[in-house]
């Protein structure tokens, strides 16, 4: 049997990105930290209905494409929120201009992001109800005020029109 | 992605986030997050494993089914690698490199006021 690893360390493990990213933006000349939200109060909603006869959806921060000779912040600044037919599904989706650890890790494998395979068969095994036939994708926003106005109100909309009864939101 | 989740869970539509900036989604506070310690990229698991993905997925199902109250977290019981060095990488200043991002910041901000300029332009004629 194989002993489970100790690790001792004078650090927290997981790393903390409000640090990392406040000295990072600071160091190319940003002079003011950036302000992350911060909520005292959190809502919370129980299943209607057993997992089986719910109807499960997928939201994700990237992209279906970027047009040719469009730079990253132009399509930064255009992009808008997005319901797609889950058949029309991109074989790669775009991630190369969002913020990730690109020297890591990659994002060939769409699953490892945005698991519509993985859902679809929770689905054909019966652990949910149904898959919805379209997901959702949303701009990682510095505006705080745009996420909550006009993102999160359209992806209601979206899950209202497909019949959702809960989403699963993969952060890239 | 947080403030997303919240508001559709105020909307009655339960919610639960996957992700591997814990401080971030904790911080602003969402009512389910399955926290998967790799770096940022694949939170709903490894590149072509599918079987720590599937299991991913399920986690992430049974947050939803099970959890009782707000600011349910649960860590994925998964590692990257054995050497983490992969901690040391992304977003890391390195002292040698100041002046490279001194430079790439004042790129960055010229092309944003340019774009910004362009869409406003483009407003601008659209309303004209």
């Amino acid at each position: 049997m194989r002993t489970a690893m100790i690790t001792r360390r004078p650090y927290g493990s997981f790393l903390s990105y409000i640090d990392l990213s406040r000295e990072y933006y600071a160091a190319h000349g940003y002079p003011k930290p950036y302000k992350w939200i911060s909520h005292q109060n959190v809502p919370f909603i129980k299943l209607k209905k057993p997992l089986p006869e719910c109807r499960v959806a997928l939201l994700t921060t990237t992209d279906l494409k970027k047009l040719p000779g469009e730079s990253a912040q132009e399509r930064h600044l255009s992009r808008k929120v997005y319901a797609q037919p889950v058949d029309d599904a991109p074989e790669h989706f775009y991630t190369q201009d969002l913020q990730w650890d690109q020297e890591s890790t990659h994002t060939d494998d769409n699953n490892s992001f945005m698991p519509l395979n993985r859902l679809s068969e929770c689905a054909a095994d019966g652990k949910i109800g149904s898959a919805s036939p379209r997901f959702y994708g949303v701009m990682t926003d510095y505006s705080q005020g745009k996420a909550s106005k006009e993102s999160a109100p359209q992806v209601l909309e979206f899950c209202r029109e497909d019949g959702v009864d809960a989403l699963i939101l993969p952060a890239l | 992605m947080s403030l997303v989740a919240r508001y559709l869970e105020e909307n009655k539509i339960p919610t639960v986030v996957v992700g591997s900036a814990r401080d971030i989604v904790e911080e602003c506070g969402v009512p389910r997050f399955l926290f998967t310690d790799f770096p940022l990229g694949n939170p709903c698991g490894k590149p072509w494993d599918k079987t720590m993905q599937r299991s991913i997925m399920d986690m992430a199902l049974e947050l939803l089914q099970f959890a009782r109250q707000p600011r349910t977290t649960v860590q994925a019981p998964f590692i990257w690698s054995e050497d983490e060095a992969w901690r040391k990488v992304f977003m890391h200043v390195s002292e040698e490199r100041r002046e490279e991002y001194i430079k790439a910041g004042e790129a960055r901000r010229a092309e944003q006021a340019r774009v910004k300029g362009k869409l406003k332009k483009k407003d601008g004629d659209l309303t004209s």
